[in-house]
């Protein structure tokens, strides 16, 4: 019964992985007589990485993005809307928990085109600041994509949140409560300590799904203006099919690929060492 | 009375009193989230005021109610054929991977493998890397096979991309499902493929559905793999659809832009509101981690 998901993922997902830690260290090109004569040209891509200014600058891009909208904007904002809605009006947090959720539900594309509007010039965002002839994707076009990153992704850390608050011995906060302790040092002393798991766990998917994100970025901005946002997913992408050059865009998503890994050794790592 | 010495009073009457009386903290908590929700309201609020404007631009306006750019959309054969491939796509993807999902997950969960353990961390693994990995290996491999340009051979790939997470999701459910009742079963006489048809699926329905929800929500709002897999316009799903509207100024107006989007996204939001009847539980991954 096994077999024919064995197969499914053999042929076009396992093959691909090798195939693609093969085709890093190729010069293979989309057209001309690279797309079909290429050869192994061992650590020549990463040579040319090192000397690439947009490879560079868009490591740093990329590093920057996860830091800021995934690992502190989604997961500050995830735990304090978790926090906050267990406190809140019972008609606030319906509606203001359905709506992050929407949020998250709704297609990339869609979330693509709404952040757009939001930070034309014209759009709302300009409206509220004032500035009604600014475009915001043009003036500050990171942070715009970060924020409509974590528009869209918080719900997750949120959920994730809600749910190591639920799992939380009651018998340890109410001791906490007897003996006084204000809500905020219930929260510093027991309450995140506890919580720890949970954080390290959120940290270590949320930088997962953040790292390869395409869609958002692309349909906003391509990328641009220049290359102010362009990620290593969207590197990837122009450099292999704008550019033609399969070989070199593969090893640049085989790096991507590392800083996960760097990412996750980190995370685990810090779960483990401290208390 | 000072602030400090108020919350004091609500947390120790919290303890006596079954209610809360309205205090400081609540107010000020019930305001942040307020000043939150409008955060993500307002960008949600454009879509939906500019798909019945008759006159709308980029921000958030009271509309002069019309219909009319719904019905303009509904007359665009282009929207009409994007839809349709969206459902090709996502339907084929969903079909093929919650059925190869199920058919792996029963003996993941039920039977003696060799190396399971590795093969469940290696799954876990793998539905973890970017697809911005395997976009070039696929897609020279879909030039030699000459499997560009197709719906159904775009839809193997995503079902391909989906299928980690939705193994593991579904050998989760079925691990839930007590083991006595297979061995009672068993000891009556059924054979494995009847205990599975009999016992196993109808206990796994919710198990079913949110694997095959969660893959159709993914499938549907599938952008890069289409993009870069198909070229004719005529298999353009939803979303490579709304990308090139939105890079065609003028060609497109706001009001449908906005109602096209609008109805794309309306059957995931759906399909989530039916998902999350089962789904309450399935964010505990507290100490998943160690």
């Amino acid at each position: 019964m096994l077999g024919p998901a064995l197969a499914l993922l053999g042929v076009l997902f396992v093959f691909p992985v090798l195939y693609a830690c093969y085709l890093g260290f190729t010069n293979l090109a989309l057209v001309g007589s690279r797309s079909r004569d290429y050869s192994f040209t061992g650590l020549e891509n990463v040579g040319r990485m090192l000397g690439d200014y947009v490879f560079i600058k868009s490591s740093w891009l990329t590093i920057l993005f996860v830091v800021g909208s995934a690992i502190v904007g989604q997961t500050v904002l995830g735990m304090a809307l978790a926090i906050l809605l267990r406190q809140a009006h019972f008609s606030i947090r319906a509606i203001v928990g359905s709506v992050v959720i929407v949020a998250w539900v709704l297609p990339e594309i869609t979330v693509a085109l709404i952040w757009y509007a939001f930070s034309q010039a014209g759009g709302t965002l300009s409206i509220l600041l004032g500035h009604t002839d600014t475009n915001f994707l043009v003036v500050a076009p990171m942070l715009m994509v970060s924020l409509a990153n974590l528009w869209r992704n918080v719900a997750f850390s949120m959920l994730v949140f809600s749910a190591g608050l639920r799992n939380l011995p009651t018998e340890v906060l109410e001791a906490a409560e007897v003996e006084g302790a204000s809500v905020w040092r219930r929260y510093r002393l027991v309450i995140i300590p506890l919580l720890k798991p949970t954080i390290v766990t959120n940290l270590l998917l949320v930088t997962i799904l953040n790292l390869s994100e395409f869609t958002l970025i692309y349909a906003m901005t391509q990328g641009g203006p220049g290359i102010e946002t362009m990620t290593l997913p969207l590197y990837v992408y122009q450099e292999a099919f704008v550019f033609d050059q399969l070989g070199y865009g593969t090893a640049i998503s085989l790096v991507l690929v590392l800083i996960g890994a760097v990412f996750s050794v980190l995370f685990v790592r810090a779960s483990r060492t401290q208390v | 009375m000072s602030a400090v010495a108020a919350r004091r009073m609500t947390d120790k009457s919290l303890i006596v009193v079954p209610y809360r009386r309205v205090s400081i903290s609540a107010l000020a908590t019930n305001g942040v989230l307020i000043l939150l929700g409008s955060f993500f309201v307002l960008p949600l609020l454009w879509m939906l005021f500019a798909s019945v404007d008759s006159n709308p631009d980029w921000a958030v306006k009271l509309p002069s109610l019309t219909l009319a750019n719904f019905a303009d959309v509904l007359d665009r054969p282009d929207a009409i054929t994007s839809f349709r491939s969206s459902l090709i796509l996502a339907g084929t993807t969903t079909v093929l991977t919650t059925v190869l999902a199920l058919l792996a997950a029963y003996p993941l969960s039920r039977m003696h493998i060799p190396f399971r353990r590795s093969f469940m961390l290696a799954i876990l693994f793998a539905s973890g890397l970017p697809v911005s990995m395997l976009v070039v290996p696929v897609y020279q491999m879909y030039v030699y096979f000459g499997w560009l340009d197709s719906l159904y051979t775009t839809a193997l790939f995503l079902a391909a991309s989906s299928l980690p997470f939705a193994i593991w999701l579904m050998k989760n459910f079925i691990d839930a499902v007590p083991l006595e009742l297979e061995h009672a079963a068993a000891i009556d006489g059924a054979s494995t493929l009847r205990i599975l048809r009999q016992v196993v699926l109808p206990l796994t329905v919710p198990g079913i559905a949110v694997t095959a929800i969660y893959t159709f929500i993914n499938a549907w709002g599938a952008f890069i793999i289409p993009f870069v897999l198909t070229y004719s316009p005529e298999n353009q799903p939803g979303p490579v659809e709304i990308y090139n509207f939105m890079g065609s100024h003028g060609l497109f107006k706001f009001g449908d832009l906005a109602v096209f989007s609008l109805l794309f996204s309306i059957p995931v939001i759906v399909l989530y509101l039916v998902m999350s009847r089962y789904f309450s539980g399935a964010f505990n991954f507290g100490g998943a981690v160690k």
